[in-house]
């Protein structure tokens, strides 16, 4: 029995009994149910008109109402989950792609490798990235992969330097120099024997860093530099139901309260993720 | 420490030229420039206007041009505001940012602080949840969504403070500070508590405790400085969050800081103005973040700086 | 237990006594302004837009002001005028008591020397053109003769300017409530720079001279100018405001509650999704004027399928304007048939455009567009802006049912989406234009050849000599003709789609007097008071 199932049934049976998080891995479930069948439950299509109807409050036909432009918020705001949590998941996946990789060449690598791409790291640290993006969006227009790259490019770093620490503590172990001593190939030692050994830090950062990203782009929306009309994000709708805050509140009670719910749900889990797997932490 | 303070301080330059260098070829790299207007401009008028900021020249001696008047301290003339230079439009965005940025982190500190180390202290008890349940509605509730809560329920309804303005009217610092500063708060009050209850297990504490000290005396006086740890490393980049989050408040409550002054001047491709709030941010960023590690260092001696 | 000083302060916030600033100001006299964008400057010659125009407005006068109680100009910094009988000549008689805020004279040669600047090409000025009905104008500025003295504007004597034109230009009254034309005080200008130095310090706070009704005060960079009464101005025992307080408030939101506040008594703009809103409860504040602006979509005619009339035709008559401005706009906008809106200084222009969907899809048929010769995805490009999506989302929905075509939106953001125009990098794109002047031809000289804005790369040679004829003579109803011509063979080919005419929707407190709607949207602040019954 190698060390990382114990690790993991344990973790596991904690963070089943953890109700907050059980709860939140629940409505996550639902939410991305939601978006993967949009296209088939969704009452209208997103961008639909109905300018003779106009902005009305939830009724039979639309469950939760219309916007200004007579479109179904219900449908809109389901297929806004698509694009929300598609540009959390991505984002967030771009950002582990590198992150991980860099943490983990360097944190194994040691000596100068490791000094200077960490130093690179710390450099990359100190730039106002949301400028960049910002300049980005404005220059290169709102193009959804670009979005995607450059909030990923924001939250790589500090995966890096997390893997980076993990691999670190793990180096020195005696199962990996015992693997080491077997001549097993870097390639192999990094999938076989550390990459499951800091998946659990990775998963936990990963799930806190997408209701980050999905703030981004609500921010971004906010500037104007969010997705492209008619498609719309949680963010896109909930600044155009700031907008309309006082006359058609429905059109920000709905898109903001599914936006906290799945933040909620998303740190609840990584919350009972983190304290799953970190063994320090007695919290009951 | 002093040492890795100068180093660090050294290290600090050659990247800020980087980030200007990059931004300077970026910029350049946007469609539309910063004469283009709605009522179009004859080309003599517009071979006149450029002639002027020397944007007939080629890439390389204008970017020549540029950095060698950055090293100077000139950051050159605004494009879109004729007669206003970008270090003074500089001089007068920033201390606003600065002063929005100062409370909203204060706000933040007290806030966080005292109920994080509260919840600690009460753990599992209703001082811990009700706490951390607002926490968490701080961190899921955007900024652009709470500003305009805010201002309708005490602007516009109570109408016990004004809507908008810093400086202008009494009051008018107190919405724009809540609403920048509460996100962080939350934060730094799960930070605080996480902090404080793994000092709080720690033998040392038990051991004070069993010598008879107060509970006060032991919390402040050995436990925070250990505990806080956390949240100074936090600081850094939450400053430099901050100063990011301040376009939105800034454009909410017609604040004249420098994140405004940064979003419209990358909209009116005001290339100047782009390049200098973009050096100034990186700068201040860079400084905070050594300011936050050194802190967190000293705090405890025993963590040493991981590169 | 916390939360008491917080409470506390809220508390003591609360009992202090809510004067807002719009209660304040009705004491005062202080005239709080919601202007829109921070103003890129304050130089009547080298600036280009409405924010600067309203602040310009207080603190400079032309040779005429505008009319806040009808059509046409009042007499500003000249006090009459004399037009020749060829209409080519005018003699402007200027004030005796006119004065600068330095308490200088305002003379002849302060007119001929601003002209001069204007029309210097290294200045830079964006608005050379309105100059160019001067003799040499044109010339001078494109640097082909380099004496002034040859340009049509001399001083005959101290108060006396005569004012030669190519030909009789007859609106050129109309266009001297332009900025452009305004003047500048030489000494203070050549004191902080040269006469062509754009970064010249002379606009500063205490650096500022120039002739109107109130002068620079203080001016805080995105946040508040403030301008004050001009003791020097000739006509100051007029003036009842003290100051005016303008703010550069960019977020219409933001700028609605601070009117609703009491912190604004005018406001730039409304955010259209309050209009119906106000207007279906009555709001005493609304204001919906007359504007001489008209949306419309330009198209390229020099693109594949746009260059065939018929199908732009079809385009045309494919859109509901009453739906538009009934149901997108909803906030008193009126459907364009023509693309000079009706009534510009009495000009009636007598062209429709039937919203008939079956002549559209026969026209299409026509231009040879089928099942089976589908019609290519036809891409509308616009700045990001709200109000332009909903309208290109609701034509997009319109082309779609009537016409069976696919519509793509592509917004840019402002810079980007001019530059593509100039270009003609589109294929529909959304445009507006205000007139510079009240006459039609501000509109129609547009669309002229080888005019800068008109963007569409349509010319028509019958178009452009039916323009230049009606503006070579001074009869109105002779030139009214020919502009309706013009303005047929607009319609007839349809370049452009005309899609509503503006209005101006803002809201104005019940404070203020004398604030009266202008087709252009310019108001004398010294006609303006504060007065509450």
């Amino acid at each position: 029995m190698s060390k990382s199932s114990t690790l993991w049934s344990d973790a596991i049976y904690r963070l089943t009994r953890n109700k907050a998080a059980m709860f939140g891995a629940f409505i996550l479930f639902i939410l991305i149910l939601c978006a993967a069948l949009a296209p088939w439950i969704a009452p209208y299509s997103y961008s639909f008109q109905n300018l003779e109807l106009g902005a009305s409050p939830p009724s039979a036909a639309h469950i939760l109402g219309t916007d200004v432009l007579g479109r179904d918020l219900l449908s809109r705001i389901l297929y806004g989950a698509r694009i929300s949590l598609l540009v959390g998941f991505v984002a967030t996946g771009v950002a582990l792609v590198i992150g991980v990789s860099w943490g983990i060449i360097a944190g194994y690598a040691g000596g100068k490798v490791d000094s200077v791409m960490m130093r690179i790291v710390d450099v990359l640290y100190g730039l106002p990235f949301i400028i960049f993006i910002i300049l980005l969006m404005v220059i290169f227009g709102r193009n959804l992969w670009l979005l995607f790259g450059a909030i990923g490019a924001v939250e790589w770093l500090t995966m890096a330097r997390i893997v980076r620490g993990q691999v670190i503590g793990l180096k020195n172990q005696e199962f990996v120099m015992a693997a080491k001593a077997m001549g097993v190939s870097n390639f192999s030692m990094f999938r076989k024997h550390l990459l499951p050994n800091i998946l659990g830090p990775i998963a936990v950062y990963a799930t806190l860093t997408i209701p980050q990203v999905m703030l981004l782009e609500g921010f971004l929306s906010f500037l104007g530099l969010g997705i492209q009309p008619p498609m719309s994000s949680w963010g896109t709708l909930i600044k155009d139901g700031v907008e309309s805050m006082e006359e058609y509140s429905w059109l920000l009670i709905y898109p903001g309260l599914t936006f906290t719910i799945t933040l909620f749900a998303l740190n609840f889990f990584g919350d009972g993720l983190r304290d799953a797997l970190d063994p320090k932490t007695t919290d009951n | 420490m002093i040492s890795i303070f100068f180093k660090r301080l050294l290290l600090a330059i050659p990247v800020l030229l980087a980030v200007a260098s990059l931004t300077f070829f970026l910029v350049k790299l946007a469609p539309g420039g910063p004469f283009d207007a709605d009522k179009a401009v004859s080309p003599q008028v517009l071979k006149n206007l450029n002639e002027a900021y020397n944007l007939n020249a080629s890439e390389w001696e204008q970017y020549v041009d540029y950095m060698t008047g950055i090293l100077k301290g000139d950051f050159g003339p605004s494009f879109r505001f004729p007669g206003r230079s970008v270090s003074e439009m500089i001089a007068t965005g920033l201390p606003v940012t600065f002063e929005l940025a100062f409370y909203a982190i204060l706000i933040a500190l007290l806030i966080g602080v005292s109920s994080g180390v509260l919840a600690a202290l009460k753990r599992n008890t209703y001082l811990d949840f009700i706490p951390m349940a607002i926490a968490m509605i701080g961190i899921c509730v955007p900024t652009f969504l709470m500003g305009p809560l805010l201002v309708l329920i005490f602007g516009i309804n109570l109408e016990i403070l004004p809507v908008s303005g810093w400086g202008q009217l009494p009051g008018d610092k107190i919405l724009p500070s809540i609403t920048l500063g509460f996100a962080y708060a939350a934060y730094i009050a799960r930070l605080s508590r996480g902090g404080m209850l793994e000092v709080l297990n720690q033998d040392f504490i038990r051991t004070a405790r069993a010598k008879g000290l107060t509970e006060s005396n032991v919390v402040i006086k050995h436990a925070m400085q250990g505990g806080l740890i956390p949240v100074v490393s936090f600081l850094g980049p939450a400053i430099a969050g901050l100063l990011a989050g301040s376009f939105v408040v800034e454009t909410i409550f017609q604040i004249p800081g420098l994140g405004r002054f940064y979003v419209e001047a990358a909209f009116n491709r005001d290339y100047t103005m782009i390049l200098g709030t973009t050096i100034f941010f990186s700068a201040m960023i860079v400084f905070f973040n050594l300011l936050s590690d050194l802190a967190a260092m000293w705090l405890n001696p025993r963590s040493r700086d991981n590169s | 237990m916390k939360y008491l000083p917080l409470l506390t302060l809220l508390f003591l916030i609360s009992c202090s006594s809510n004067i807002t600033p719009v209660d304040d100001g009705l004491e005062k006299q202080i005239f709080h302004f919601g202007n829109g964008s921070e103003p890129q400057g304050i130089d009547p010659h080298i600036v280009t837009g409405v924010p600067e125009h309203h602040i310009l407005i207080s603190l400079c006068e032309g040779l005429t002001i505008p009319n806040p109680f009808g059509d046409g100009n009042l007499p500003g910094a000249a006090e009459s005028w004399q037009i020749s009988e060829d209409g080519m000549e005018y003699i402007f008689n200027l004030r005796k008591n006119a004065k600068w805020s330095n308490g200088d004279d305002v003379t002849a040669e302060d007119f001929v020397w601003s002209w001069q600047r204007i029309l210097t090409a290294s200045l830079g000025s964006q608005y050379p053109d309105m100059l160019y009905y001067l003799v040499g104008a044109a010339e001078y500025h494109a640097g082909e003769i380099n004496d002034f003295s040859e340009v049509g504007v001399k001083a005959l004597n101290k108060y006396t300017l005569k004012v030669s034109l190519k030909a009789p230009t007859p609106f050129f009254i109309g266009m001297l409530s332009h900025y452009s034309t305004w003047p500048v005080h030489k000494d203070t200008v050549l004191e902080h720079g040269s006469i062509d130095d754009r970064n010249g310090q002379w606009t500063r706070p205490g650096n500022f001279v120039c002739n109107g009704a109130f002068n620079l005060k203080s001016w805080e960079l995105n946040n508040k100018i403030i301008v004050e009464k001009n003791p020097n101005y000739w006509d100051a025992s007029n003036v009842k405001l003290n100051q005016i307080h303008y703010y550069p408030v960019s977020n219409v939101m933001t700028e609605d509650r601070m009117f609703r506040a009491g912190q604004l008594h005018v406001t730039s703009t409304l955010p259209s999704q309050k209009c119906p809103i106000y207007i279906e409860e009555n709001n005493p504040d609304l204001r919906i004027d007359p504007y001489m602006g008209t949306y419309f979509y330009r198209l390229n005619t020099n693109n594949s399928v746009l260059k065939d009339v018929r199908v732009r035709k079809a385009l045309a008559y494919s859109i509901d304007r009453k739906l538009l401005v009934d149901k997108v706009t909803k906030c008193g906008q009126i459907p364009a048939y023509s693309f000079t809106p009706p009534g510009s200084n009495g000009y009636q222009p007598e062209t429709s455009i039937a919203f008939d969907p079956e002549l559209a899809k026969q026209l299409l048929n026509e231009a040879g567009y089928s099942d089976n010769n589908a019609f290519p995805k036809l891409e509308i490009l616009f700045n990001t802006n709200e109000d332009h999506r909903k309208v290109a989302l609701a034509i997009q929905q319109m082309w779609q049912q009537n016409l069976g075509i696919s519509v793509e939106l592509v917004n840019q953001d402002w810079k980007v989406y001019l530059s593509r125009e100039m270009v003609g990098d589109f294929q529909v794109s959304r445009a507006g234009w205000i007139g510079d002047y009240e006459d039609p031809n501000t509109f129609l000289d547009l669309m002229r050849p080888n005019r800068g804005n008109n963007k569409t790369g349509w010319e028509n040679a019958a178009y452009d000599s039916l323009v230049a004829k009606a503006n070579s003579t001074n009869d109105q109803t002779e030139r009214y003709k020919l502009l309706n011509e013009a303005e047929k063979i607009l319609i007839e080919n349809m370049p452009i789609i005309p899609l509503y005419t503006y209005v101006r929707n803002y809201q104005l407190s019940s404070d203020v007097k004398g604030y009266n709607p202008h087709i252009l949207d310019h108001h004398h602040p010294k006609f303006i008071y504060l007065e509450r019954e």
